[in-house]
């Protein structure tokens, strides 16, 4: 379901396909920047996206899809990855990821996302996660709840 | 004090991910209240991660190294004297004796934890610009050859001869040319090329730059993982200041030529670490792998002439060009010349970074460097190249860690990870995982790698739930399936998934529930084709 842009995410969106129009393998960064600003990639961008571009509807549908980083509806307030791949798994982090679903549900909705990586480049401080993009190493799972209890105190 | 002292905490982020922040504000606000003067300079890691964070101290003698400091030991170093470099029981002591670090033999990591990574004046100080200063004295075709004899191969994995590589651009016909990084450093257990962007990334620069020199490229692009925030942050201030200070631009160090260098922003997609998947992304498209011929380095990125190389080697090439080719090639064994910055993880009790030639021994790493695990529980299996990398039996722990040797074993050095996991590790769950690792990220181009990793996971979880005759007919699939993927895949992920799974099976029979050295299909000829 494609809804409109609302005005100022129009306006978001012009201003930065006119910026990355011309630059070569423009699309890419383009995405970028949106998700910067708005927090996501709305449906609703796909078409002009796909104007500016010289692609169809479709492509730059495939293109925003391929990618994990790309996320199509609003985010959470915060974002929380944590890592599960060999270096944080030899360190428990499967279990970290089980407390770290239960400390998102125990909380307001939409406060929130949790979300699985596969490394964080952390893999001598493991366990490893990433809260609103500040790393955090060692981590055990007092240390979890610390962390986001915290982030409920913020607004 | 007389004069102010010169205090280091690391801004990397494993150091930041430890509370290296929360310590450099200690330290500047206990200064401050004792009236003490001091310069705080936030360089890169040792690569000492169990000591992170480590703070030094520039004496009259030494850099001297306590750690790991967290903010609340900071008034207690005050108090013992460690600007003056006065024991503590955090202290280690000169930091280059700690001997983890004093048995390394750093080349591309010589100036990374040493230097302010972001100060020209303090990466010239330490032997910066001296590599691309030479190449500009020579001829393309003697920095071509330089490359070459030094043996440098691409460190991403692949090792494929690095002057190969740039003379097959150099001599392609085209008005455009590229030079792309891979820094797309996907591979779990893998942060070498993280610690170079954050903690030197000057030396990125600079052998970008030679390359692009030699090979008659004008534009360049780092292709950097979403992941590591940080590390597109230091290198876009890095790239705007060597413009700025007449490094890149369009008059490169007054030669006349230009260089101009970008950074581009993953995604997320594992497989945008393959070469031609990545070229796909910069281009604006999805990271779908592109069969080979054309070779990128005849038409890469925008069709044109590329060279594609990792960030560990390109940051190799100015100490090449520095010290010339012949004392880059002393170090290491057979066909596998230089160094290699091994990363030791996972569940390990001295975890960091270990630059050393190649032929050293994984026990040596293990063992000498890694000090066993950090469960203190007995180590159980070792993944070594990352997530398509062999789990390594003790048995094969004495073989020199060099890419022919671990060929032959059916392994492979890859990116030089290496992840320790203790007795308590299933290693059934962790074949299944690397399958499953696969079905996420396969680009889904070619049928082995799209279809063969999700069968795998099911084929696996048949082996756990069947017994007798159906579970050797399961074993048998897993088998078949696994040659299929090698033989018959794209690229490096379908054609290497099998190789944590058969070696998983081969080494660790007992977690699949089979009886340990049962009957084993023979390897046949799996690792051949590779």
């Amino acid at each position: 379901m494609s809804h409109a842009l609302n005005e100022d995410d129009a306006r978001t969106l012009a201003s930065l396909i006119e910026d990355h129009r011309a630059m070569p393998g423009g699309l890419l960064p383009l995405l970028h920047r949106l998700q910067d600003q708005l927090g996501y990639v709305p449906d609703g961008a796909l078409s002009s996206l796909a104007q500016a571009f010289g692609l169809s509807r479709a492509e730059v549908h495939g293109v925003v899809s391929f990618y994990h980083f790309f996320r199509t509806s609003p985010p959470a307030r915060h974002l929380v990855q944590v890592c599960q791949a060999e270096a944080c798994q030899a360190c428990d982090a499967t279990a970290l990821m089980t407390h770290a679903h239960a400390l998102r549900d125990a909380g307001p909705a939409g406060e929130v996302d949790v979300e699985a990586v596969y490394c964080l480049g952390l893999c001598a401080s493991s366990p490893a996660i990433m809260i609103d993009g500040q790393p955090h190493g060692r981590v055990t799972p007092q240390a979890l709840s610390r962390l986001m209890q915290a982030l409920e105190k913020v607004t | 004090m007389s004069q102010a002292v010169t205090v280091y905490v690391p801004r990397d982020s494993a150091a930041r991910a430890v509370g290296a922040d929360q310590v450099a504000q200690a330290i500047a606000a206990t200064a401050r209240s004792r009236g003490l003067e001091l310069r705080i300079v936030r360089n890169g890691s040792r690569g000492l991660f169990w000591l992170e964070p480590l703070v030094e101290v520039i004496t009259p003698e030494a850099r001297v190294a306590y750690g790991p400091v967290c903010a609340d030991d900071v008034p207690a170093l005050f108090d013992a004297g460690f600007l003056c470099g006065h024991p503590h029981p955090l202290g280690h002591g000169p930091t280059e004796q700690i001997p983890y670090l004093a048995a390394q033999q750093r080349l591309t990591f010589q100036r990374v934890g040493v230097t302010d990574p972001l100060c020209l004046a303090d990466y010239q100080a330490h032997g910066g610009w001296q590599g691309l200063n030479r190449a500009l004295a020579m001829s393309s075709d003697a920095v071509v050859d330089e490359i070459t004899r030094s043996g440098l191969r691409g460190r991403g994995g692949a090792a494929f001869p690095a002057g190969i590589k740039w003379r097959t651009v150099q001599q392609a016909q085209a008005a455009r040319k590229y030079v792309v990084c891979n820094a797309d450093e996907g591979d779990s257990g893998t942060f070498s090329d993280r610690m170079i962007m954050e903690g030197d990334p000057y030396a990125l620069i600079e052998g970008m730059t030679i390359s692009a020199l030699a090979v008659g490229a004008h534009q360049g692009y780092v292709y950097v993982r979403a992941e590591y925030p940080q590390a597109i942050a230091v290198l876009e201030e890095a790239i705007a200041r060597a413009t700025g200070a007449g490094w890149l631009g369009a008059d490169v160090a007054g030669s006349g030529r230009p260089f101009r260098l970008a950074v581009r922003k993953a995604a997320g997609a594992y497989i945008c670490g393959e070469e031609t998947a990545m070229l796909e992304s910069l281009e604006g498209r999805r990271g779908m792998v592109r069969p080979k011929p054309p070779l990128p380095a005849l038409q890469g990125l925008f069709g044109q002439p590329t060279v594609v190389n990792n960030v560990i080697t390109l940051a190799t090439v100015p100490v090449i060009l520095a010290r010339g080719a012949g004392f880059y090639r002393d170090f290491g064994v057979g066909r596998s010349q230089g160094t290699l910055p091994f990363q030791l993880g996972g569940n390990v009790r001295r975890g960091g970074l270990v630059e050393m030639a190649f032929g050293l021994s994984l026990r040596e790493l293990l063992e000498d460097f890694g000090g066993g695990t950090r469960s203190g529980r007995p180590i159980k299996a070792v993944q070594v190249g990352g997530p398509l990398g062999a789990y390594v039996p003790e048995h094969r722990w004495d073989t020199p860690l060099d890419y022919e040797a671990y060929a032959a074993m059916g392994a492979m050095l890859g990116h030089g990870g290496v992840v320790v996991h203790d007795d308590r590790a299933d290693l059934r769950q962790l074949a299944r995982y690397a399958m499953a690792f696969c079905a996420l990220e396969s680009c889904g181009k070619c049928t082995p790698c799209r279809i063969g990793s999700t069968r795998g996971v099911e084929v696996i979880d048949r082996i756990a739930a069947t017994t007798g005759e159906r579970r050797e007919r399961q074993l048998q699939l897993l088998h078949e399936l696994c040659d299929t993927m090698v033989h018959g895949s794209l690229c490096a992920l379908g054609g290497m998934t099998p190789y944590p799974v058969l070696s998983a099976l081969e080494h660790y029979p007992q977690d699949f529930g089979l009886a340990a050295g049962g009957p084993q299909r023979p390897r046949g000829e799996r690792h051949e084709a590779v």
